[in-house]
């Protein structure tokens, strides 16, 4: 591992082991928050399979249903029929944070709630099976928002997790390691100053004492 | 206040239309990601397209994945289903775990 090219002082060391403290730190609460979305995400992913799959099909109904209605009528007429819709929808969006991420929190409103009072056409010249078919597309709706808004939520997450999993990693095999070898390395520098400097007191004292002996023989 | 909006061929999205959902038909994949730009910009918070359009504008759907809004959502046109959007699902997974855990099975 590389270490970090700094002059081996005692001021560099101390400030290396700050910075150590609080990267291990950040490493343990980006870890937590990692552990924590990835809980939540794979709730979250499960659940819109499920309703995905559950959408899915419901549509498809809806689809069976629309070319029936199609080969009876013919697509004039079915054009027409839908031509000016009744029904209004109207969306609102708020957010909740889910771990500091922004999830959109969709929230809709129809205009006329009466579930009878959804069809934008006169019953004379429309077939029965429009009818049927506008009915479970109207079912479907509520799920078809409530999908969205749990796609939406697992692709955001799953963007702020692998986000979070790069920083935890790089602080990890990264910055740890050589913020861990660095202050070896100074340590490891002072201490050969300090025997260094031992050694060279012993010899000069030695060689005082040497100097005193001759002196007082004189 | 934000819309809804559907983008895909003319018979899979008519319906939509009588529920009050703004319906854009479109028949070229060009035409619907000009569509789908002019959407982004304004006020819609959630936009389906049809799996038959969206399989050839994956591209320009996934700029738009890390936005907040709009989410533009896959769902099956009258043609069947294509398996778009859980491969969409399947992305993501895979995205936040490095790998597929939700589908192993399949």
């Amino acid at each position: 591992m590389a270490i970090i090219r700094v002059n081996p002082t005692r001021m560099e060391l101390t400030r290396l082991k700050k910075r150590l403290v609080v990267a291990r730190r950040g490493h343990k609460l980006l870890k937590d928050k990692r552990d924590e979305l990835m809980r939540q995400f794979l709730d979250l992913v499960r659940k819109n399979k499920e309703l995905r799959e559950k959408v899915e099909e419901m549509l498809m109904k809806v689809h069976s249903n629309f070319l029936i209605a199609r080969a009876v009528m013919s697509s004039e007429i079915l054009e027409e029929a839908l031509m000016f819709p009744k029904q209004k929808v109207s969306l609102e969006v708020s957010t909740k944070n889910v771990m500091s991420v922004d999830v959109p929190v969709l929230d809709f409103k129809t205009q006329s709630d009466d579930q009878s009072n959804i069809y934008p056409y006169g019953f004379a010249n429309t077939s029965g099976e429009l009818d049927g078919a506008i009915a479970t597309l109207s079912e479907v709706l509520p799920h078809m928002l409530e999908l969205a808004q749990m796609e939406k939520s697992a692709q955001l997450l799953a963007e702020e997790i692998e986000k979070t999993r790069r920083r935890v990693n790089a602080l990890e095999y990264v910055l740890i390691p050589q913020l861990t070898e660095t202050i070896k390395y100074i340590t490891m520098k002072l201490d050969e100053n300090e025997r260094g400097n031992l050694t060279r007191l012993m010899k000069v004292k030695d060689m005082m004492i040497e100097q005193a002996r001759q002196a007082m023989a004189h | 206040m934000y819309k809804i909006g559907v983008i895909g061929d003319k018979d899979s999205i008519l319906g939509f239309k009588a529920l009050g959902l703004s319906v854009f038909p479109v028949t070229q994949p060009s035409e619907a990601e000009k569509v789908l730009h002019e959407l982004v910009k304004e006020q819609y918070a959630v936009v389906y397209i049809t799996e038959q359009i969206a399989k050839d504008i994956v591209k320009t759907i996934d700029l738009y994945k890390d936005n907040r809004l709009p989410a533009i959502i896959p769902i099956p046109g009258n043609q069947g289903v294509l398996g778009i959007g859980m491969c969409g699902v399947k992305k993501s997974v895979e995205r936040a775990v490095g790998a597929d855990i939700l589908f192993r099975d399949e």
